[in-house]
């Protein structure tokens, strides 16, 4: 059930469903049940598809020597060491491994990291300016207390981002429409979007 | 009363960690030479394990060792329920094995998938009353219950009682326990209006976010742990004992827990965390385990089910006289917790019942952990009594929101089958906030207007914990820096009770708050014992501790001013970090003066002696170690008279579509009566997550397991459906009564578990409300149970089985 072969094709904004489909017409399978962590694997050649690779992320080149069926989240946690991508289902139901791909939220958890050769991928800390300042977003879950456990905060702080970047000055519905992706277990959400809206005003 | 912090928004730490990221969950650490660990897990509901053939695996390149029963319960599993480490003897699919360590995941779980385990399959059963069939399965080896300090027993009803119950009677099989007071007779005798009915609570996980995964390794003979729990200190004093370690060679690291809702509070919801542990031992590498979904759903907990009958009677003025509880619990394959009985309490508390009668018999299935989850039992009975309190409204011509006031608790009231006073209730006070800001008056007009297919409904609902504990303890720390130093062993769960409590100890202090730090996070930072924070109790339990030992610190202040400058401790007050004569301020010592000083001084004004005698075994280990190291003011709490309760009010208008049988919420309030409010922003957490979890207990959440081969088909977040952002209002409104409690120092009590019963009872009489007073008598109430009551099939309840397929 692993794969040690097969080219990726998929494109950065697909579904679970492509995703899934992608996966097996490739030969691999990507399960919850334990063959995903296969994806952070280190060992082995893999015949023909290039291990090596070079993704953009946060705005800088990182070289990253990834599996063919390895998930954007088991990189960017296990291999860049970018932890703040929380993995909470791994399987596209909770979206905790939210980041950003050319501006769109894309839930990491499902999206193949041979995909994302050529996206802009943005994590949630790539957020903060130069100078260590919050991201207007963050600033504002901060004020208005967004977050509770906190483990679902980053990925919401991403579909927040993703957000206001593609409508600055959305509704508490628009914003509501648009953070329905990402669950919060302690029930969060009214404080979040309060935090989006928030949000808005700080970014003016 | 005029507070400094108390009451006061702030900004907890480790807030700008959870929006940056920076924060670190137990899988997001690393060590080096860390190797990783995979479960091999039961793949059938019940079990035996007779051989595990390990040859192939453990002869692969890269794996390291294997862990089994045999290796953690040397002399035997423990003959009780109750999860394990690792067991030979699953009773629910999921259930851990053993486990394999290897340098990859990879290699770890292509090992697993060459173990061969021959299981002895035994029978399985997935609901309580087919267990107590004649000759139903039994869910755990040796019976279908377990009695406290007598072990394993069959309980078995006849045929004909176990059908009498499913066809809507009262049970006429002995309960395994029974608690009653008042005349119950005479309450029905005196009632003009008598529901009498069954209803069942479907069980749910509780779906932590953050699976529970941990790290283990082992430097200089002790073990470093790195989890998550709800609770600091009291979760590694318990899961010391799991592993086997001595309390003093533990360091367990835990600066954030991702979800906890009641199940990762005490070490017994978390045996899991000894397998790193243990195999680190074994191996002598650093351990990680990572737990899938699937894993934390088999042991992450979940809610006990409950089917049960109930009897409530009502006089003619409203009043509730009596009211005839019976209870089958769903104890799951693991046992489970006392909800039932807490189901009785909570009416007895919130409705005043002249008599109350609970009857309980708790049942083993071969499904998920079971075990205390947001309002264990209090939340379940929640949604089932509400509506009866309206439709005997209805009948009695009296207004659902004088139902609620004439039967409600008040200060000098009691409480519950043992009649506990309260500390104190301000009710009526909530009612009434509640009634105003949602406009409930005014809003009854709208009450069952139709709009083509939809229908307007309103509900009101009432929720209760109760909600503070004592006798825990407290350390607070100064150096020659002045500096306030918190030890703060309550948990980072999310609720910043951590926080909150610690003001308590500012606000004696006078400190300024950025010149307080909590230590926290991690045990060798030698923390205080404190209850595990589960119950609503933290708010109430843990401002009286770190009060205590400021109060200690304050009167350590004034004695060294006194010594010093002059005069007696009495003669000497505090303010802007300095302790200063009464009758001239300018003769006096800076907080760092004193601290300097304190350290010259030693003995009891830095710990070394003259310590509490009651002090805990855990706080005597920090105090040892902290003592002589800075100022301390240590304190033990006494144990506190009365129950402190927690209470909520919510008020919902719905529009139910009967076409399609879901239902919008218009508008929600959620509001709180506990106490002094510590944190409003923490408070207006609280209440609407308590009121998102409200929604999923009335409208969603529910276990489902096939009743073929007992496999669970719910362990994903959208088969066990989790309220999303669209499932809940776009809007929910928070209030509070603020009013203080006299048994806690600021006057603080707590709230997180009655947030969610008060919004499930309020829902679930929206929905009754919208079909013109049908009772259910279920949670969750989902569409195609709405659908079928308007549509008239006879499907409109469901039967009582809380795990299978419906329909």
């Amino acid at each position: 059930m692993l794969n040690e072969g097969g080219k990726q094709h998929v494109n950065p904004k697909l579904t679970r469903r492509r995703f899934i489909k992608g996966v097996i017409a490739s030969g691999a399978a990507a399960t919850t049940t334990g063959a995903w962590y296969s994806a952070t694997g280190q060992d082995r050649p893999s015949g023909f598809v290039e291990r090596l690779i070079r993704l953009n992320v946060n705005g800088q080149t990182r070289s990253v020597d990834v599996e063919p069926q390895e998930t954007l989240a088991s990189t960017l946690r296990y291999k860049l060491g970018l932890t703040g991508t929380k993995l909470g289902c791994n399987r596209g139901e909770c979206g905790a491994c939210t980041v950003l791909v050319d501006d769109t939220p894309t839930y990491a958890c499902s999206v193949l990291t041979h995909s994302m050769k050529s996206g802009r991928i943005e994590t949630v800390e790539g957020l903060e300016s130069a100078n260590g300042d919050l991201h207007p977003v963050q600033q504002a879950f901060v004020e208005e207390l967004s977050p509770q456990c906190g483990y679902c905060t980053p990925g919401q702080v991403m579909s927040a981002v993703g957000l206001l970047r593609a409508n600055p000055n959305p509704t508490r519905e628009e914003a509501r429409l648009a953070m329905a992706g990402n669950i919060c277990r302690c029930g969060s959400y009214d404080s979040y979007l309060d935090g989006v809206m928030r949000a808005t005003e700080l970014i003016g | 009363m005029a507070y400094m912090h108390i009451g006061k928004d702030f900004t907890p730490p480790d807030v700008p960690g959870k929006v940056t990221g920076r924060i670190k969950y137990a899988e997001d650490y690393t060590r080096e030479g860390m190797v990783y660990a995979r479960l091999l897990t039961s793949p059938i509901p019940h079990a035996r394990v007779v051989d595990i053939d390990a040859s192939e695996a453990l002869a692969m390149e890269g794996v390291l060792g294997m862990l089994t029963a045999d290796d953690v319960y040397p002399d035997g599993e423990p003959q009780s329920t109750g999860l394990k480490m690792l067991t030979n003897e699953p009773t629910l699919v999921g259930e851990p094995i053993l486990a394999v360590a290897a340098v990859d995941e990879k290699t770890a779980e292509t090992a697993i998938s060459k173990i061969s385990v021959t299981f002895e399959r035994l029978p399985f059963v997935l609901d309580p009353l087919d267990s107590l069939q004649p000759g139903g399965a039994d869910a755990y080896n040796g019976g279908n219950t377990f009695v406290f300090r007598q072990g394993f027993a069959v309980e078995k009803w006849s045929a004909d009682q176990v059908a009498s119950f499913r066809a809507g009677n009262e049970p006429t099989a002995e309960p395994q326990q029974t608690v009653a007071y008042g005349d119950l007779e005479a309450g029905f005798g005196e009632s003009s209006y008598v529901y009498e009915g069954t209803f069942t609570n479907a069980g749910y996980p509780h779906h932590s976010m953050e699976p529970r995964s941990a790290l283990a390794y082992w430097e200089d003979g002790k073990l470093y742990l790195h989890g998550g729990s709800q609770s600091l200190t009291a979760f590694a004093d318990g899961i010391a004992g799991v592993i086997g370690v001595p309390k003093e060679d533990l360091v367990f690291v835990n600066a954030a827990t991702g979800g906890g809702f009641g199940q990762r509070a005490r070490a017994g919801s978390i045996p899991v965390y000894g397998v790193p542990a243990k195999l680190s031992q074994k191996i002598n590498r650093p351990v990680m385990m990572r737990v899938t979904r699937e894993e934390e759903f088999t042991i992450g907990g979940a809610r006990q089910g409950l089917t049960g009958w109930i009897k409530v009677g009502f006089k003619p003025d409203g009043v509730m006289a009596a009211c005839d509880l019976w209870i089958v619990s769903d104890n799951g394959g693991k046992g489970g917790g006392a909800d039932a009985y807490s189901a009785a309490d909570c009416i007895s508390v919130l409705y005043q019942a002249d008599a109350v009668r609970f009857r309980g018999t708790a049942i083993g299935t071969n499904t998920a952990h079971r075990g205390a989850q947001r309002g264990p039992g209090q939340n379940q009975i929640a949604p089932i009594i509400s509506p009866i309190l309206d439709v005997a409204a209805d009948e009695l011509g009296i207004s659902r929101f004088d139902m609620r006031k004439i039967n409600t608790p008040m200060t000098g009231d009691v409480g519950g089958p043992q009649r506990t006073p309260f500390t104190s209730a301000y009710m009526p006070e909530a009612l009434e906030l509640a009634a105003e800001q949602f406009g409930w008056d005014e809003r009854q007009s709208r009450r069952r207007q139709t709009n083509g297919s939809k229908v307007i409904g309103l509900g009101i609902g009432q929720g209760y914990h109760n909600a503070g504990r004592s006798g825990m303890d407290g350390i607070v720390m100064m150096g020659p820096d002045g500096r306030l130093k918190i030890h703060n062993g309550v948990g980072n769960l999310g609720t910043y009770s951590y926080a909150s409590t610690s003001r308590a100890a500012a606000e004696v202090l006078k400190m300024p708050w950025e010149r307080v730090d909590i230590i926290t996070g991690r045990t060798d930072l030698h923390l205080p014992i404190t209850s595990p924070q589960d119950g609503s109790n933290s708010i109430f339990t843990n401002t009286r501790a770190f009060y205590g030992a400021a109060q200690d610190m304050l009167a350590k202040i004034k004695e060294i001013a006194a010594n010093d400058l002059g005069g007696t401790a009495d003669e000497y007050d505090i303010s802007n970090e300095r302790v200063h004569q009464i009758a001239d301020e300018s003769v006096g010592m800076t907080f760092a003066e004193v601290a300097s000083r304190a350290i010259q001084l030693g003995g009891k004004y830095t710990g070394s002696a003259d310590l509490p005698e009651e002090l805990a075994e855990w706080t005597q280990i920090s105090v040892s170690r902290l003592a002589g190291t800075g100022f301390m003011g240590v304190f033990h709490d006494s144990i506190h008279e009365g129950n402190p309760p927690g209470f909520t009010v919510s008020c919902i208008e719905i529009e139910l579509d009967k076409e399609t049988g879901k239902y919008e919420i218009l508008d929600l309030i959620n509001v709180a009566e506990s106490g002094t409010i510590m944190h409003p922003k923490g408070m207006e957490n609280q209440l609407v997550g308590g009121a998102v979890w409200g929604i999923g207990l009335s409208g969603y959440e529910r276990h489902l397991y096939d009743p073929q081969n007992g496999m669970p088909a719910s362990t994903g977040y959208w088969q066990s459906k989790v309220p999303t952002y669209l499932d809940t209002p776009v809007k929910i409104g928070t209030g509070w009564v603020d009013l203080p409690d006299p048994e806690n120092p600021v006057g603080a009590r707590g709230v997180g578990e009655p947030a969610q019963g008060s919004v499930s009872a309020a829902l679930t009489a929206a929905i009754t409300d919208a079909l013109d007073g049908h009772i259910f008598g279920a949670s969750p109430i989902t569409a195609d149970m709405i659908i079928n009551h308007v549509a008239g099939t006879s499907e409109d309840s469901v039967p009582l089985a809380q795990n299978n397929f419906r329909g």
